[in-house]
């Protein structure tokens, strides 16, 4: 038996965890797939008092389109995000980057609003929150709390969240029909965690990038939504010449760790090829799409 | 301690247990219920040695608490077959020589019976993606994909 001695309370509403939480000082823990907190479970680096299981919790498994956003709820596992139609219809750079999370028997367990909490800066959800706007719901007592993405990771496995305060649900933004996208990693094992990964989207004005996003994970302390490299693609043509600039800057911008995995240098040059490859593909699709939405 | 009552359904027979929380369902399968065809590898969700299905899906029994199967129904290598009688997963792993030290097999047929129910395997690179969350140091897992995508074949296509 590995895990030190906890409370367990199989919560069967959201208030049931928001008391739980604050009757625990700060002790609490949610789980729902468990996927990453199990592991920490039971090497003993973490240690809850009492485990509040929110599985049990009726109507949060859901993937809902609202207006130009989708919600998706505190107990939609991966396997669901990754096969569900909406999203592969409205967020398509979302619906490749699923193919990259994990394996398939964690991705049946592992949920979406997890892997944000748990904000592991080689984690493919992250980033694609700060790609696409995300905005965090936070219930606790104290009430409900939105958290913008571009606020809510702060470094290596920790968030803005409070202690006291449970994910209900993301929001993010999906995605108008003439929007290119492209979405790079590279891991040493399929479905381990990126060594670097760029994900991007545009559409195509005048034969220039409009509206870029350009977001980065693996190479920092967190996710990386990188507004410079957006502002220099913006209203230019995706060509060598730009992305050469491109590549130079992120050289410049970057600063990852050393580890095990990869040295710092190694991961900046591979930032600067897969950042190439994803706006290269994004501009393509752009074009496609464009074509296809022209009449 | 405080205890919890639990009722599972484990490969079609029903049992009731009176658990700590914190024990592990890898721990209970092998510990309580002396189903000791579950291994134990890693316990922390890298290797796959102990997948077993939850309600039809495979899951690591390392990374689920006992406590959270409660009212589910769990798969484990024991309802796959006998010596004597072998399933069709153990089949395809015989005939194709998918095993050598035996250790992780039953996590990699629990996953290839998620997998043959749920994913289209028309490739070999989808069956490599999909067998990507199990680790085997004997076979260098060519005849592993040999079996699956034999199984893949007689399956035919996903509806």
């Amino acid at each position: 038996m590995k895990p030190a001695p906890f409370d367990y309370l199989a919560a069967t509403s959201i208030s049931d965890v928001t008391e739980a939480l604050a009757a625990s000082s700060g002790d609490g823990k949610i789980i729902a797939g468990g996927q990453s907190l199990m592991p920490m479970i039971n090497f003993r680096l973490v240690k809850p008092t009492i485990l509040i299981d929110i599985n049990g919790i009726d109507g949060l498994d859901r993937i809902e389109k609202r207006g130009d956003r989708i919600r998706i709820g505190a107990t939609v596992r991966h396997y669901m995000t990754a096969t569900d139609s909406l999203i592969q219809q409205h967020i398509p750079v979302l619906h490749d980057a699923m193919h990259h999370v994990a394996h398939l028997t964690v991705r049946n367990r592992g949920t979406f609003c997890g892997s944000i909490c748990h904000a592991d800066p080689a984690a493919e959800m992250p980033m694609m929150v700060l790609l696409l706007n995300g905005v965090i719901t936070a219930c606790s007592v104290r009430g409900e709390r939105l958290i913008s993405a571009a606020d809510f990771f702060v470094s290596s496995l920790v968030s803005t969240l409070e202690p006291d305060e449970f994910v209900t649900s993301v929001e993010i933004d999906t995605l108008p029909q003439n929007t290119g996208w492209g979405f790079q990693e590279f891991s040493k094992r399929h479905g381990d965690f990126a060594l670097a990964c760029a994900a991007t989207t545009m559409r195509i004005e005048d034969g220039a990038a409009r509206d870029v996003r350009f977001a980065m994970m693996g190479v920092g302390e967190t996710p990386l939504r990188l507004s410079q490299i957006e502002a220099m693609i913006d209203g230019r043509a995706v060509a060598d010449a730009l992305l050469d600039e491109v590549s130079a800057a992120l050289k410049d911008i970057l600063q990852p760790n050393t580890d095990l995995h990869a040295s710092a240098d190694y991961r900046r040059h591979l930032a600067a090829a897969l950042a190439r490859r994803a706006l290269r593909d994004s501009w393509r699709r752009a074009s496609i799409r464009r074509g296809e939405t022209d009449e | 301690m405080n205890e919890k009552k639990i009722t599972v359904c484990v490969n079609g027979l029903t049992y009731t247990r009176t658990i700590e929380p914190r024990l592990l369902l890898s721990d209970f399968l092998r510990h309580e219920l002396g189903l000791t065809g579950t291994h134990v590898g890693c316990e922390h969700g890298v290797c796959g040695a102990c997948t077993v299905l939850l309600d039809g899906r495979s899951a690591r029994s390392c990374l689920t608490l006992a406590v959270q199967v409660e009212g589910m129904a769990i798969e484990t290598i024991e309802g796959q077959g006998s010596v004597d009688q072998l399933g069709p997963i153990q089949e395809a792993f015989r005939q194709h020589h998918g095993l050598q030290c035996g250790f992780c097999t039953a996590g990699f047929i629990m996953a290839i019976t998620d997998m043959l129910r749920y994913h289209p395997l028309e490739t070999d690179e989808q069956i490599r993606e999909a067998l990507s969350g199990n680790i085997c140091r004997c076979t260098g897992y060519e005849h592993i994909v040999n079996a699956v995508r034999e199984l893949a074949r007689e399956r035919g296509p996903l509806e």
